[in-house]
């Protein structure tokens, strides 16, 4: 073993190409992007074998899909992304409970409470738990390496996939961590072409769904077996806690003896553990982080009787956002520490797209040409774009999910809302944009999409995008816009009076129009 | 040595590099650490915070508690005030007094500056005077460094070395003037308590550090603060300069 500096992403990246991976897919998000940059980094200067493929994909749910190809042909694989990312990704991840891997397949899925970067703070458990696969919750970088280690030998001996489920606190934190100092030769298992397994015709998948059932039974027993999931009893007081919310729980009671203490890392639930718990304790606190997941499950409709659950539906911890030390230690009805009041009347400092920042030029040429036009909306997407919502700009209606402004848009006009528009990335285009504009284009919708073509995944740190330049204004006259209508724009000012004279002439355009905005991310130059 | 560490500023000043020096110079030393911080969009010219822990036991948290920082170390006035909640009874302000002007509503900055000034353990730097003084008005983030990796108990030796490996692909250039940077910073820091301590406001220790011409102020860093010991320490003791109430 060696010590090594890495960021909880980069542990979970290191355990899966020490487990043996022959491949890792991703998309970058917020808090998960960093899992596939390193894999990446390891695979340029790589060489070891086996040889690791890595690299970005147009989306999650194609991310997962290759995955899932590497594992049926017996190699084991990486899928990573960040939460809502598994929502793009939730038709194979659901359907791969049945068909099962092969090769061990871990989905590394990082959640953002708090939402620090992202447009909600869903909990990745709860589709674990949909899909009945099993789940590793990591409460700190050395755990975050080990059961991503672990997680492979359990994805084959069980023939599922195994989600690792972290979030930003622990995914974006740095720590020293002992790592093994070589590769594992990962079993060679050769393909597995069981058509009667992945093809999910209906009877097959009836056999299959009925399969993972009895499976599941199986997991269930494993986790109330797990030594990551550990019960201590102690006092008739109690604690469930998972995760990095562990620390915050550890923090404060500093070895204090006293309480009972279950803490959960692996799942499904250990129902018997739980049980045992809440039996022995006449209160259970339970602490974790994201929504109330355990504490749902334990009170369910009707909570236990002699035992009161304590947590975020009980308002001893807040219904929604990021714990911290301070509020569990508050639950926990501990003193609170002393500390200077906090200063309040600060302004803020909210993020802002960079100076010379080619979106900033883009929304001042489609706001002014927007101007005359009182019913114009302007939807948008998710990307550094999306700061347009924020003055100076106050540009832009909506930020939903990847790729929604197309959609939306065409839905407006479909009801009269003229100019029916929107703004989307390069990148989101490619990621869930373009499904939207063949639909536009077939019905040649009365809308104008402006692509702000940057020629980069910017917000999560420049990573490579798949289509910009000549080859997306091909990619939308390939998707059936008609090509007269597609515009290509430079934004800059001295170019704004022509910048806003071709929009308003596709505007009244009464058709579908695409004014591709194409300037490169100012921090493409930096690098 | 044991601290917790609070460092601020805005997105694009360098608190990410300055966390890297703070943790790899703990790693050296066989302590252990976290170090959380935030990337994505609060990346984009907003503000960012970054919480660093050192001990020699086991760390849990990840984020330190409210009133348990012994340093809070900022590269921007406002965003300092931001994290006043997080300072220990004896912990030390040690912030740039150089504003970030990226917002339409930026209070006045004797206000600011005034306000720091309250926190009996405070120092004011300023940045932009000396990173230039060093040569290289982007080095601010390493003036701060030099500061507070001192007061924490690191010796400049220490800092240098994480210096050297960060900027290892730059030219030489770069990679001097940001070690020299890490020692104005450290003088500059103790000039200023230095006349606080003698009496005087915020405001004319400043003026007095400001004063002093660049080329003299690089010659006396040289001088007066040595490579191998922290904050008033001789080099080689590991206890720490700022204590923590554990």
């Amino acid at each position: 073993m060696k010590s090594e500096v890495l960021l909880g992403d980069e542990t979970v990246a290191l355990a899966a190409i020490h487990a043996g991976i022959s491949a890792a897919f991703s998309y970058p998000g917020t808090p998960a992007t960093e899992i596939l940059e390193f894999v990446e980094r390891y695979a340029r200067n790589q060489k070891d074998s086996p040889k690791v493929a890595a690299g970005w994909s147009a989306n999650e749910k194609v991310a997962y899909e290759e995955a899932l190809g590497v594992s049926y042909a017996g190699k084991r694989a990486l899928v990573s992304m960040k939460h809502v990312g598994l929502n793009v990704a939730a038709d194979p991840f659901m359907s791969s409970a049945l068909t099962g891997a092969h090769g061990g397949l871990v989905v590394a899925v990082a959640d953002d409470p708090g939402m620090h970067s992202s447009q909600n703070e869903q909990d990745s458990r709860y589709y674990a738990h949909f899909a009945r696969l099993p789940a590793l919750e990591p409460a700190n970088q050395q755990e975050a390496y080990d059961m991503t280690l672990a997680a492979y030998e359990d994805s084959e001996r069980y023939g599922l996939p195994v989600m690792i489920r972290l979030v930003t606190r622990l995914a974006h934190s740095r720590a020293n961590v002992q790592v093994r100092t070589d590769r594992k030769k990962a079993p060679g298992l050769g393909v597995e072409p069981d058509p009667r397994k992945w093809t999910l015709l209906p009877m097959n998948a009836r056999r299959q769904f009925t399969g993972l059932l009895e499976k599941y039974e199986g997991l269930c027993k494993a986790a109330d077996e797990s030594p990551y999931n550990t019960l201590k009893l102690g006092g008739r007081r109690g604690i469930i806690c998972s995760g990095i919310a562990a620390n915050y729980v550890q923090e404060n009671l500093d070895g204090d003896g006293e309480a009972s203490v279950l803490r959960i890392a692996h799942y499904p639930l250990p129902k018997g553990k739980m049980r045992e718990l809440v039996a022995h304790c006449d209160e259970v606190l339970v602490v974790e982080e994201g929504y109330p997941f355990i504490e749902d499950a334990l009170c369910g409709v009707v909570a236990p009787a002699d035992t009161r659950i304590l947590g975020r539906r009980s308002g001893h911890l807040p219904a929604s956002g990021e714990l911290s030390p301070d509020l569990v230690r508050q639950a926990l009805g501990l003193d609170k520490r002393e500390a200077p009041e906090p200063i309040t009347d600060l302004a803020g400092r909210p993020p802002q797209m960079c100076q010379g920042c080619p979106h900033a030029d883009s929304y001042h040429h489609i706001v002014e040409a927007l101007k005359p036009y009182r019913e114009a909306i302007l939807f948008s997407d998710i990307g550094c774009y999306t700061l347009g919502a924020l003055p100076p700009y106050n540009a832009i209606k909506s930020c939903v999910d990847m790729g929604a402004s197309i959609g939306m848009a065409r839905g407006a006009s479909l009801v009269g809302i003229h100019p029916s528009c929107c703004a989307i990335g390069d990148s989101t285009f490619v990621h869930s944009g373009m499904t939207g504009l063949i639909g536009a284009a077939d019905t040649d919708a009365n809308m104008t999409v402006f692509i702000l073509d940057n020629a980069t995944v910017a917000m999560t740190g420049t990573q490579e995008t798949l289509a910009s330049g000549d080859e997306l204004v091909r990619l939308v006259a390939g998707l059936g816009v008609n090509p007269d209508h597609i515009k290509v724009i430079e934004p800059l000012s001295k170019y704004h009076e022509g910048n806003v004279r071709i929009i308003r002439g596709e505007i009244d355009h009464r058709g579908l129009s695409v004014i591709i905005s194409k300037r490169a991310c100012i921090r493409l130059k930096k690098k | 040595m044991k601290a917790n560490v609070i460092l601020a500023g805005v997105g694009g000043q360098g608190i990410l590099s300055t966390a890297y020096c703070l943790c790899n110079a703990a790693l050296k030393r066989g302590l252990n650490f976290k170090q959380a911080e935030v990337h994505g969009m609060a990346q984009r010219g907003g503000a960012v915070v970054s919480h660093l822990r050192i001990s020699p036991d086991t760390i849990y948290s990840d984020l330190v508690s409210y009133g348990e920082a012994d340093l809070l170390l900022s590269i921007e006035p406002l965003e300092c005030l931001r994290y006043a909640q997080y300072l220990s009874a004896g912990g030390s302000m040690v912030t740039s007094c150089a504003p970030v002007l990226n917002i339409g509503d930026y209070p006045e900055l004797d206000g600011v500056l005034k306000r720091v000034a309250e926190f009996r353990e405070h120092i004011l730097l300023d940045t932009t005077y000396l990173s230039a003084a060093a040569g290289s008005g982007r080095a601010a983030n390493m003036v701060m460094l030099g500061a507070g990796g001192r007061a924490l108990g690191f010796s400049i030796a220490e800092l240098e070395g994480q210096v050297r490996t960060l900027f290892s692909g730059k030219s030489e250039r770069v990679v001097e003037a940001n070690c020299k940077a890490l020692r104005v910073g450290a003088l500059a820091a103790r000039l200023y308590r230095e006349r606080l301590e003698q009496g005087r406001s915020y405001a004319a220790a400043l003026r007095a550090v400001g004063e002093i011409a660049p080329a003299e102020l690089v010659r006396r860093a040289e001088q007066e603060i040595p490579s191998d010991a922290a904050d008033g320490q001789p080099a080689g003791d590991r206890s720490p300069t700022v204590s923590t109430g554990g």
